[in-house]
């Protein structure tokens, strides 16, 4: 057995992931972490999934790839059975949306320190107004003090909010 | 003692009040916290993490590393809540469920009543982490664990700093 990343997009339908994941089942697969969403009106599917070193999950798929006409991409599991790293800071960013925010906002926090361990964007408001909305959740390897020092230097048309997380242990 | 671990359905049951403070409650209560102070970093303990079904916690927020407002070091036999107020959201890890955390919402201020290992009654009022925390370990009296509260990343009650 072996682990990889299965990535899978499509248009948006109903029935997707219930049409994959019986498969992968059916197969004697299985699922670990996994992230499946609607971008806009695509859905996209990224999951680790554990399968035969001789099974070949794409033609396995192929059914549903067709019926459904998803895209199908499979890479190697390089980091099979890491734990959790844990966020310790969370920020939003919002605006009106233009060209740069993410590129702008990301890199600014990369050079300050931060490992983005989760991000979700979204394009809201009117569509001829349309502001943009990013969440942020990361690992401030450098200390939180430098990022929210580092964030000061954006311009003044995005809002920007650091909430430190921590984590309870009980 | 072991810490239990999801899944054992001993972590799901409903716990029984204390009706004797004897030499035995007092000795399992010296044991439960030396057991919490060998968990990573944990703040509280329940009794049923160790598979002992009684109403017994223990809470101490007095060590974080931010500190925050609280009681110093609290043994609660038959805690109960009485009041709740305000919500926020934040992040939950639990000895009982190794490797994962999640958000859960909470109510930001609480009144409690309870029996120290005395006997003696007290009726507190706490918030913020410390709140957080109690609830968190007198949800396991009822069988519940932080995965039973989860909600998504996407729910934001997160309390802001603005820098900007």
């Amino acid at each position: 057995m072996k682990w990889s990343v299965l990535t899978l997009v499509g248009a948006d339908q109903q029935g997707i992931v219930a049409a994959v994941s019986n498969i992968l089942f059916e197969a004697g697969c299985q699922l670990a972490e996994a992230s499946m969403m609607r971008l806009g009106g695509n859905f996209a599917i990224m999951l680790r999934v554990r399968h035969g070193t001789d099974q070949d999950i794409a033609a396995l798929l192929a059914p549903v790839t067709r019926s459904m006409n998803l895209h199908l991409h499979l890479d190697e599991d390089v980091a099979a059975a890491v734990h959790h790293i844990e966020p310790d800071v969370h920020i939003t960013v919002y605006g009106a949306d233009r060209a740069g925010i993410v590129a702008q906002v990301t890199g600014v926090l990369a050079e300050a320190g931060l490992n983005i361990i989760d991000l979700e964007t979204a394009v809201g408001g009117e569509s001829d107004r349309p502001i943009y909305i990013m969440s942020i959740e990361g690992n401030a390897k450098l200390g939180i003090d430098k990022l929210a020092s580092a964030l000061q230097s954006l311009g003044d048309d995005i809002e920007v909010n650091l909430t430190p997380i921590d984590t309870l242990r009980g | 003692m072991d810490i239990l671990t999801y899944p054992d359905d001993r972590l799901k049951q409903i716990s029984a009040e204390v009706e004797n403070l004897d030499d035995e409650i007092l000795h399992f209560i010296r044991e439960l916290e030396a057991t919490r102070q060998q968990g990573p970093g944990a703040v509280g303990i329940a009794a049923p993490q160790v598979g002992v079904e009684k109403r017994i916690a223990i809470v101490d927020v007095s060590n974080t590393r931010k500190p925050c407002d609280n009681h110093g070091h609290m043994i609660m036999i038959n805690p109960e809540i009485s009041e709740w107020d305000g919500m926020v959201m934040g992040r939950e890890g639990c000895l009982s469920v190794p490797d994962f955390t999640g958000n859960v919402i909470r109510a930001e201020k609480i009144k409690l009543n309870y029996l120290d290992e005395q006997g003696k009654a007290h009726e507190i009022e706490s918030s913020g982490f410390e709140a957080r925390a109690i609830q968190h370990e007198l949800d396991h009296l009822d069988g519940l664990l932080f995965l039973d509260r989860l909600v998504s990343r996407r729910t934001d009650l997160f309390k802001r700093k603005v820098y900007k």
